[in-house]
């Protein structure tokens, strides 16, 4: 579909925003999220740019009605580029009371709240634990609340329709739809394409999806509830192809991608756990790419299996999540000591121990950094945003192979199902990874090191270079088992400075803003967005806030030093207590103070304007 | 069809690691047997890999001149599975014991006999943990006593060719170290056999547990407390070979031939049999009851996992055609800005 860059026609009564944040909210059987990617959709193909976060409850289906059981969908789209979610929603879609009472406190003073309001009887009052009706108690009257039948209005919608009254109120999420699309006047068409497409099996239900959608905007559209409607035009994007990706979507590409661009096969082996499964439920429908899929009988079988393709000369990785990370940490050191290239992804959720399943953190940088017995040290990346995953893998993979070594990726629940616009590359340009395996058995020694310490990939099946690899510590050059003490004291050197070089192969930290002044915000991983915006916004209102991210932990790129010394004061921010600060503080001379949250939920724009003002403040 | 040569000059499997294996460790036989059998599979020597966990059997990868991976406790079933399904064309070897592969590594052992992966186990097992110098292991003998258990274990032990079993095992053997002749057979057996091959292998450990196996006690003793077994034929054992196993329902007792029974009475080994439980039965049996078997205990066909993985991607080649990352990148909702 092709977008073109004009405004949409529009009447007198449509309000133009330059963003936009929606979120729908009920009950996780209500298609919350299957609404949320239809609207994510619609307005990519408008031309917005768009990101997105889904909440969902731990449980697959806690009782209806429930406060455990509200699931939610959260769409930022904008006419200009942004990089979160959004902090703060303007309209609420809540279909049950209990999403009412759940997302309330996220919704800003003045926003609208769409409510069902047929959900709103004595029975959904008392799950919610409501002890009155908020919509008759006068609770709601900092917002803008439209009461709507929509149970009912769904019902008469679809009078006529060969269906029962389960089937039929199934299809109210669309009448919901309908009733947004009215409300930021956005196009049906797409999505009505999208219903056919998708039910084409089922005539009879995307009959009945497609008559709620239309409802729904007829309903807003005949309403004399609200008058005003809201557009938000088109963002100025580069010319291109765009698609939207999750982060955990990017990862399985970019896996699929790396080994394609080595051409080799790539094995991936994992063991259920939220929030890594996507990446396994992607790759496994890429077998016509030579991918193998392992469903491992548990974290440490996933990752040796990483192991043993990665001795086999194949590409190798390997995704969980901090209780698996945590698993599979004695296999990491052995990959270490055997110096063989694998990407292991922990898409970060809240812990410790089973924490907060489905709630983003990224509290498992010291276990990334540190947690291995012995002096065990390993590249650790993370990217920044939901595409970002894509290109960090190419990394790491490149990184892999040039130094023989396992790569620690830290990815987050927040950026696994966070969704954003990604920019289509062109295939032919991504980087080919050069793979060399050792064949010369003249030469051939197994720890025998280049220029960069690494030592030769010699796989099984190559005559004349039979050797053995293990645990064990092992001489420098000729790899034959040794107690060795001076051995051993070289070969931790040896390790660590191969690690600590690819520094000298990394890209240096870029800031934005001033490259020197009173303060600089640090950020890694997920809270890039909202860092970004946090201080752009300063520096649009006259505030000298500059701002650096950090995608390489371990090695720190080169100019790290040299960046963090040109600024009076360091903000770091992180979903941690504080970890990457400390790891900062342990290697710099530097005052540094953090924005660090551990609620299970990203950083918000406000959180880091905030920590910002206090700083500047502290430094007066 | 003719059968494959046996290599006149078999290929020099020493390394230059000596063995670094007490006097008298059964560990030694095995390792003669293994470098007298790789020579005559007719695979060549750089497409065998040993893959071992830790203790003392785990050492013999450094002592055998193919690829060897020395990996960590319990965790060669794993990597092995990697590497199989990553490079089909290799023989894949682990190497473990009692403690490595039943108690830390049981989750693993059960797993790959369970999607019966293209891969040779052969577990050692001498009853104690030796390298840690004489704990209990998982199949050390209920009261037995070691540094660990003064006052005796009061743990049953499990039983690897049950366990196999009843993990679906397609090949379960067994054998002694001290009858080379036999282990030998039982080697080859598994490394023809398609599929995961388990062998037990029983195995004295003389410093911490002398004697673990009274059924092989000496060499005149085992003819009495061992019974091979041998596939159509019935289980018939003593030195005179004149005692036999007849099932009574299902239990096995011993009878003496021409006295208790006639030859006709005797259970007949069924290695191919459609259910394991016979199988089963057969390896609950243990000296002093009973006879210990020794052989094949099943041998079966079934697809393997690694077969099946390469199966599934080359029929997704040929359905979906000639890989392109462009059509992958453009795959689903996609649009232009212009």
């Amino acid at each position: 579909m092709t977008v073109a860059q004009t405004r949409p026609p529009h009447d007198k009564f449509v309000k133009q925003l330059e963003s936009a944040v929606v979120r729908f909210a009920g009950d996780s059987g209500d298609g919350i999220q299957l609404v949320g990617m239809q609207l994510s959709r619609a307005c990519a193909l408008f031309g917005n740019d768009v990101c997105t976060y889904p909440d969902y409850p731990a449980e697959i289906r806690a009782p209806a009605g429930s406060l455990g059981g509200v699931s939610g969908f959260q769409i930022h789209f904008a006419s200009r580029c942004i990089y979160t979610p959004g902090d703060r929603v303007h309209t609420l879609v809540a279909l049950n009371p209990a999403a009412l009472k759940t997302n309330l406190p996220d919704v800003e003073p003045g926003g609208t709240l769409l409510v069902n309001e047929d959900a709103f009887d004595e029975a959904g009052l008392t799950k919610a634990e409501y002890a009155s009706n908020p919509l008759e108690d006068g609770s709601l009257k900092e917002w803008r609340l439209w009461r709507v039948p929509m149970t009912r209005a769904n019902r008469d919608a679809l009078a006529g329709l060969d269906l029962n009254l389960k089937a039929v109120d199934r299809s109210r999420n669309f009448f919901a739809l309908g009733l947004v699309y009215w409300l930021y006047d956005r196009p049906i068409e797409p999505t009505l394409q999208w219903i056919r497409h998708k039910f084409a099996k089922d005539p009879l239900v995307a009959e009945a999806n497609a008559r709620s959608l239309q409802a729904g905007y007829a309903f807003g559209d005949s309403s004399p509830l609200s008058s005003t409607r809201y557009g938000v035009a088109p963002a100025s994007l580069t010319r291109g192809w765009y698609r939207m990706l999750t982060g955990n979507e990017a990862t399985a590409l970019g896996l699929v991608t790396a080994a394609q661009r080595a051409g080799k096969p790539l094995l991936y082996a994992g063991y259920p756990i939220t929030p890594a499964n996507e990446i396994l439920h992607e790759l496994a429908r890429y077998k016509h790419f030579g991918v193998q899929t392992l469903q491992a009988e548990d974290e440490i079988a996933a990752i040796g299996a990483a192991v043993g393709a990665a001795f086999g000369g194949i590409f190798a990785a390997s995704g969980t999540s901090g209780p698996g990370a945590s698993l599979k940490t004695e296999m990491l050191g052995f990959a270490v000591m055997t110096e063989l290239p694998l990407v292991l992804i922990d898409v970060q959720r809240g812990g410790p121990s089973t924490g907060l399943p489905t709630k983003t953190e990224q509290a498992d940088l010291a276990l990334a950094l540190f947690g291995r017995h012995g002096e065990c040290p390993m590249p650790v990346l993370a990217p920044a945003t939901p595409s970002d995953c894509f290109w960090i893998v190419l990394e790491a993979f490149r990184i892999a192979i040039r130094y023989m070594t396992p790569v620690f990726v830290l990815s987050e629940a927040y950026l696994a199902n966070g969704a954003e616009r990604w920019k289509i590359p062109e295939a032919d340009d991504l980087p080919a990874i050069d793979v060399t395996y050792c064949t010369d058995r003249e030469s051939f020694q197994p720890y025998l090191r280049d220029d960069r310490l690494s030592r030769p990939w010699a796989i099984p099946g190559t005559p004349g270079l039979e050797h053995r690899v293990g645990g064990l510590e092992k001489e420098h050059i000729t790899g034959k088992v040794t107690y060795d003490p001076d051995n051993h004291e070289r070969m931790v050197d040896l390790r660590a400075r191969k690690i600590a070089g690819i520094a000298d192969d990394i890209p240096p930290l870029e800031i934005q803003g001033p490259t020197s002044g009173e303060l600089l915000v640090v950020s890694w991983g997920g809270p890039y967005g909202a860092v970004r915006t946090a201080c752009e916004q300063c520096r649009n209102e006259g505030v000298g806030v500059s701002h650096t991210h950090f995608r390489h932990l371990n090695p720190l790129p080169r100019n790290t030093r040299e960046v963090l010394a040109a600024f009076r004061r360091i903000l770091v921010c992180e979903l941690n207590a504080g970890q990457f600060r400390r790891y900062l503080q342990s290697q710099f001379p530097i005052e540094a103070t953090g924005c660090a949250r551990v609620r299970g939920k990203p950083l918000t724009v406000a959180d880091i304007r905030t920590a910002i003002e206090r700083t500047l403040t502290g430094m007066r | 069809m003719q059968d494959t040569p046996v290599t006149p000059n078999p290929m020099d499997l020493a390394t230059e690691e000596k063995p670094r294996w007490c006097p008298g460790c059964g560990n030694y036989a095995v390792l003669a047997q293994l470098r007298k059998l790789l020579p005559t599979l007719g695979i060549p020597r750089e497409n065998f890999v040993f893959v071992s966990g830790i203790g003392c059997s785990s050492r013999l990868p450094y002592y055998i001149n193919t690829y060897g991976m020395h990996a960590i406790h319990g965790r060669a079933p794993t990597i092995a599975t990697g590497l199989k399904c990553a490079r089909p064309e290799l023989s894949v070897w682990v190497i473990t014991g009692d403690g490595d592969g039943l108690s830390i590594g049981g989750n693993h052992f059960i797993h790959a006999i369970r999607r019966n992966i293209d891969i040779k186990i052969l577990l050692f097992n001498n009853r104690i943990y030796g390298l840690t110098k004489g704990q209990y292991s998982p199949t050390s003998e209920l009261g037995k006593r070691t540094k660990s258990s003064p006052c005796g274990t009061i743990e049953r032990p499990l039983g690897t060719v049950s366990l196999a079993l009843g993990a679906g095992a397609t090949f379960v053997g067994r054998a002694i170290d001290t009858d080379a002749v036999h282990l030998a057979g039982v080697l080859e057996r598994a490394a023809r056999h398609r599929g995961t091959a388990v062998v037990e292998i029983y195995q004295d450990c003389n410093v911490f547990n002398p004697g673990g196996f009274t059924c092989a006690a000496d060499r005149e003793a085992w003819q009495e407390r061992i019974v091979y077994l041998e596939h159509g034929r019935p289980l018939v054992f003593g030195k005179n070979r004149d005692k036999g196993i007849r099932l009574n329902g299902l239990v096995p007792e011993v009878v003496t031939i021409g006295k208790d029974a006639g030859k006709d009475d005797l259970l007949i080994h069924d290695e191919k049999a459609r259910s394991p439980a016979p199988a089963f039965i057969l390896s609950q049996m243990q000296y002093p009851d009973a006879p210990e078997p020794m052989g094949v205990f099943r041998c079966v066909e079934h697809p393997c996992f690694d077969e099946r993985m390469r199966e599934q991607v080359t029929t997704a080649v040929d359905r979906q055609g000639k890989v392109n990352l462009a059509k992958l990148f453009h795959n689903g909702d996609t649009w232009a800005v212009e």
